[in-house]
């Protein structure tokens, strides 16, 4: 109980100071926010009661205060141009995202996993080379060079797919697969050594000079063992898969909240971008709030300390 | 010498080598090899409907949307892409090293905050905060560096971190203080030969990571900025015709990771050869 109490607090501590970085850079902006929303023709005094209204003329701690108290009604300002909130523009977007990033995590896991086991029970075979050398291959690949090529094949060339848009699962093929093809190839060479460190233990030993069958040993002993190392893994993804779909989004016409980022970098709107970072950056708390707390269900032997 | 011999032994590090070599020559030697210069639009660089030519004779690679040398945009944009990525990682690994080694060893107060900053960096999606700093500043390719080096400190400065407590709790070093020895000598004759190896790895990996977030960057038009060109942002400019002129994007995009995939090579093997507790392991 003390540890998730602890963990809880050290999440806590990492949002503020989140917030604080974020708030630093609204106060780094090179534009002033009275006079935006003030509008160009306003005067100097119109822009002094917009400044007062926004309370932009408080001391900072003040400041920062009335931004915290906005974050945590869930007001993350709003957009420049488009004039809405940018909560309202990121709610409406976020589940066509969740949909790619779940997507993407089912790909890169059968990717990763299935082949980073076998690699690891054929090490040192020609299939174990060719496929580190193939998961270094796509570790090292820009995001948008995997999302065009897989278009331009079985979009544009072979016309199985459709070219971009949303709405069902044949649009979702291509984007989760350029994802997961990249993380899949993280996820080889981390099941890899996972697996070959479970192998070497003295219970798989054991379970072979019981005289286990092959397909049991594997299935039962290694294989779930060399996975608990993976699942710390995948809250960390979160932060990958964030940066990941605005690339991927854009390429594919895909309307989540990457896309919606892309659209207000062209637009240089700001709120917008800060939104989403904001956002990302409490998934990605949480997602490694998760991990940390799941690990220990999973094996026993973690303990919370 | 005797990492060089055993690098040159393994044919995958090699061929990085050799890769990042010949970038970094036609980088350097770009003004003398490239065939065209890289801004000019060719008089005879788009076909009579207006469109990219493919690869030809005369064009070798092709000619981009507006009618330039293919080849010769790539060769002046290994430089801009080197660069950025040299330079970033530089940045990185020197500030990661710093914060590391700071933390490592004042321990306490100081130590604390330090690694604490580093689990809050960790809570940034690394290219979202790149993306929102670079288009609130985005100017010139040193502006770019930064940013980037910005979010790729923080795995230096973990390692180096967990290297010099170990260090520091050593026997030598106690004995090394009780002779009156100062932090500087410490630092210098101790802790820092014994982080060569960590820093010369990272030096390699990390340039891998860098030119990818600069093609990111790049692409999503917030990096390195036209008429400049760099492997990244020629990939944006040609990205809306990449059905009917697939390799404007293809080339670009290629160079990209053909080189990050030889420092990752030349990187890894690095790390067998110099941290020999992980020899064999991987």
């Amino acid at each position: 109980m003390g540890y998730i109490l602890r963990r809880l607090i050290q999440s806590l501590l990492i949002l503020i100071g989140v917030s604080i970085i974020t708030f630093a850079i609204l106060f780094a902006l090179p534009n002033d926010p009275a006079r935006q929303v003030a509008g160009r023709t306003a005067s100097p005094s119109q822009v002094e009661d917009v400044r007062h209204q926004l309370g932009l003329d408080l001391p900072l701690p003040a400041q920062y205060a009335r931004y915290i108290a906005k974050l945590a009604h869930g007001d993350l300002g709003r957009s420049y141009i488009q004039r809405t909130q940018v909560s309202e523009l990121i709610g409406a977007r976020l589940p066509a995202s969740l949909l790619l990033m779940l997507g993407a995590i089912v790909c890169e896991l059968l990717i990763g996993l299935t082949i980073g086991t076998v690699a690891a029970l054929r090490r040192n075979t020609g299939f174990d080379q060719g496929a580190m050398v193939g998961a270094l291959f796509f570790v090292s690949m820009p995001q948008f060079l995997v999302g065009y090529a897989l278009l331009y094949v079985f979009g544009a060339w072979l016309g199985w797919l459709p070219l971009s848009g949303y709405g069902s699962f044949r649009h979702l093929i291509l984007p989760a697969l350029t994802l997961g093809l990249l993380g899949g190839g993280w996820y080889a060479r981390m099941m890899r050594s996972s697996t070959i460190e479970v192998l070497r233990q003295d219970y798989v030993r054991t379970a072979r000079a019981k005289g286990l069958s092959r397909a049991r040993i594997v299935l039962v002993h290694v294989v779930p063992n060399g996975l608990l190392p993976i699942i710390a893994m995948i809250g960390l993804d979160i932060g990958y898969f964030m940066s990941g779909i605005v690339v991927v989004e854009s390429v594919f016409g895909w309307p989540g909240i990457g896309q919606l980022t892309w659209q207000a970098i062209n637009q240089i709107d700001i709120p917008i971008i800060m939104g989403v970072t904001l956002v990302a950056a409490c998934a990605i708390v949480l997602g490694n709030l998760l991990a940390d707390l799941v690990a220990p269900l999973i094996d026993p032997r973690i303990k919370l300390k | 010498m005797a990492v060089l011999k055993a690098l040159f032994q393994r044919k995958l590090a090699l061929l990085g080598l050799i890769v990042i070599t010949v970038v970094v020559l036609a980088a350097i030697f770009a003004p003398w090899i490239a065939p065209f210069p890289p801004e000019v639009q060719l008089d005879d660089g788009l076909d009579d409907l207006g469109a990219p030519l493919g690869p030809t004779a005369k064009y070798l690679l092709g000619t981009d949307t507006l009618g330039r040398d293919l080849l010769s945009r790539l060769i002046y944009g290994a430089q801009a892409t080197l660069i950025v990525s040299l330079l970033a990682n530089g940045i990185a690994v020197l500030f990661g090293t710093f914060v590391g080694v700071a933390a490592g060893y004042l321990r306490g107060w100081t130590g604390a905050v330090l690694m604490r900053m580093t689990d809050l960096m960790t809570a940034f999606p690394a290219v979202l905060l790149a993306i929102l700093l670079a288009t609130m500043f985005h100017q010139g390719i040193w502006i770019v560096a930064l940013i980037i080096s910005l979010v790729n400190w923080v795995q230096v400065a973990r390692v180096v971190y967990t290297q010099t407590t170990s260090l520091a709790e050593q026997e030598f070093i106690t004995a090394e203080k009780s002779l009156g020895a100062g932090f500087g000598r410490i630092l210098l004759r101790h802790i820092l030969p014994h982080l060569v190896p960590t820093i010369i790895v990272y030096g390699t990996l990390g340039i891998a990571t860098t030119s990818l977030t600069e093609a990111t960057l790049s692409f999503l038009g917030v990096g390195v900025q036209p008429p400049t060109p760099s492997w990244g942002n020629m990939s944006n400019e040609n990205a809306a015709y990449f059905q009917t002129a697939p390799w404007l994007v293809f080339f670009p995009g290629g160079c990209i990771a053909l080189l990050a995939l030889s420092f990752n090579l030349v990187g890894d093997a690095l790390r067998d050869i110099l941290d020999p507790t992980l020899r064999g392991r991987h």
